[in-house]
């Protein structure tokens, strides 16, 4: 089975992803994409009815501990690496008008 | 002898006899990068002036007795993905190239704690998703035992660092094979420990269910002694396990006798040069002749690992560097528009190509409508594909086969055909998937002489046995190779 990505897909994939493709990265893209695609369809071969999907090989349960501050204000180290800033917090883009 | 030519343990203990100094070892690294990294590029950052002020601090704190360990006073490096106080950590990426971190990984801690002194920060395929190094935003890095071939991936640096001796061990990551197939390519050693050992704190996340740091070094011992320093239960890792058998050293024993060695037929199948086939076959002869009780037997499902890999890494990675958004740190485009557009340009400037495919990539299979047909169904291969692992287990302390079907390609030959490349990964990946401890040790040289690596896997929580299998064949190697002398 030959897989097809259309522009549309392709599109969405980019809104998915936040990336900007530029036409020829588009058309990359899709073939790279149908191909990986082709080769992942293998795994249809295996029949997997009733099959649990292992997320963790072992068992991941929930780490409780009591409710209690443990760190600080730590707020210049988590300013440190922002590359932008004002009057310490991260500074964005207008969102809305 | 000259201060190089030492393991890390052998180094440590000349140290902590004061026959060597911490500055001396310092200095001979520094001075061994001087000579050779021009040509190899294994660092992104080498940290000369921290690591003589520590090699100072390391040295005083090893007269007074507060640092004793087995690692003392020992020049390391660390992937650039392990965030490091102070010292830039790129992932090899543009988008994290002027990222200071203001913490430390708990992995490195451990180290620092033991008396380490960081050398630099290796270089990688960016992100850690490559097989070769090339995919690095600093250039590739070269193999050591010959610079017109890769050192492997994405841990390259961090092995070519150890082969060219500049540095006595060093820290990888593996996500698929990331430290084991460049200890392989290399001629070095490399461990990959049961998923859940180490702390990830701080490393910078690609496949988080995948993902565990693990040692690369000169020999087994080091190897084993590196293991029991780093790992540590660790409560800011949710993964993070207690475990109570983590003295791995004491596996450090010549003896396999009635070790049931298990040699999966389809590890040796089609696509698995000769050479590397035949090495990887009287390495099992060897442990064969020292007792243990060795056997072939059908594993099943190798070739379903990688498609099921592929798609459960990409997925997890596309989650993983959503947050790489030009707001909280790393790389910001110079100009947009507005919030989404810079998001978009910082994203598509800051990564490379290959990084860009496996998010679209991991995007695509989460999205509404194909997370059932490929997330999904690639979890569920998952079940099947430890299940086999469980039943070999069952029959098996150790699984022998090669690491890699052939020997470092050369620079510029893999990334063109990406499923080509994906298919280096065939004996590597499935332990990852498995959450299966694994390591390479060399086995022999090709007719290009070239290293070929050795892998040996067990089951979860049992390290002890693959490197006692290990230790066991390095000796007896070590043994025949005086005798060729």
């Amino acid at each position: 089975m030959a897989n097809v990505i259309s522009d549309e897909t392709i599109d969405y994939v980019g809104i998915l992803a936040k990336l900007e493709l530029s036409d020829e990265e588009k058309e990359n893209a899709k073939k790279d994409m149908e191909s990986m695609l082709d080769y992942i369809d293998k795994l249809n071969e295996l029949d997997t009815t009733g099959v649990e999907p292992m997320s963790h090989v072992f068992p991941v349960n929930n780490v409780f501990r009591e409710d209690v501050v443990t760190n600080g204000d730590d707020r210049e180290n988590i300013l440190k690496n922002a590359p932008e800033e004002q009057d310490g917090m991260f500074n964005v883009p207008k969102t809305f008008d | 002898m000259n201060i190089l030519d030492y393991t890390a343990t052998e180094l440590a203990k000349k140290i902590k006899a004061h026959e060597v100094s911490v500055l001396e070892a310092t200095n001979a690294v520094l001075g061994q990068i001087d000579k050779t990294e021009d040509e190899y590029n294994c660092y992104v950052t080498i940290d000369r002036e921290g690591a003589l002020k520590k090699a100072e601090e390391v040295q005083a704190k090893i007269d007074s007795g507060e640092i004793d360990g087995p690692l003392a006073g020992v020049p390391v490096a660390i992937k650039d993905n392990m965030c490091t106080e102070g010292i830039l950590t790129t992932c090899s990426s543009k988008i994290l190239g002027n990222f200071v971190p203001t913490f430390t990984s708990e992995a490195v801690l451990n180290l620092e704690r033991a008396g380490a002194v960081i050398i630099g920060k290796t270089n990688m395929d960016e992100f850690a998703m490559g097989s070769t190094t090339e995919t690095s935003a600093f250039g590739p890095t070269k193999n050591p035992k010959n610079p017109e071939h890769v050192p492997g991936g994405s841990s390259g640096g961090s092995a070519a660092a150890v082969a060219a001796n500049e540095c006595f061990y060093a820290l990888g990551s593996d996500t698929g094979g990331s430290i084991r197939q460049p200890a392989g390519y290399c001629g070095v050693v490399g461990m990959k420990p049961t998923y859940s050992t180490v702390s990830r704190y701080g490393l910078i996340a690609y496949g988080s269910s995948l993902d565990q740091i693990g040692p690369l070094s000169k020999d087994v011992t080091d190897c084993a002694t590196i293991l029991e320093v780093i790992a540590s239960y660790d409560s800011k890792d949710s993964t993070s396990v207690k475990r109570e058998n983590t003295d791995f050293t004491s596996a450090l024993v010549d003896d396999v006798k009635g070790l049931r060695i298990g040699i999966p037929r389809d590890y040796f199948g089609e696509g698995l040069d000769s050479e590397v086939k035949d090495a990887v076959l009287k390495a099992a002869d060897v442990l064969k002749s020292k007792g243990a009780v060795v056997e072939e037997f059908d594993l099943g499902l190798v070739e379903y690992a990688i498609p099921a890999y592929y798609t459960i890494a990409a997925a997890e990675a596309s989650s993983n560097l959503e947050r790489f958004d030009g707001i909280k740190y790393g790389y910001r485009t110079e100009e947009y528009t507005d919030l989404h557009n810079m998001y978009k340009k910082t994203r598509s400037e800051g990564f490379g190509p290959e990084v860009k495919r496996r998010i679209m990539l991991g995007s695509f299979v989460l999205s509404s409508g194909y997370y059932d047909a490929y997330y999904l169904k690639a979890l569920r291969v998952k079940a099947l594909i430890k299940k086999a692992f469980d039943d070999a287990f069952a029959k098996y302390d150790v699984i022998l086969g090669p690491v890699a079907p052939t020997t470092a390609p050369k620079l510029g030959e893999s990334l063109s055909d990406p499923i080509k490349m994906y298919l280096g990964d065939i004996y590597t990946i499935s332990i990852n998937l498995a959450g299966l401890p694994g390591i390479c040790l060399p086995c022999g040289n090709d007719s290009k002489g070239l290293p070929i690596g050795l892998q040996l896997i067990g089951d979860c929580f049992k390290e002890n046995n693959i490197i006692r299998a290990a230790y066991t064949y390095e000796q007896a190697r070590n043994e025949m190779e005086k005798e060729v002398k």
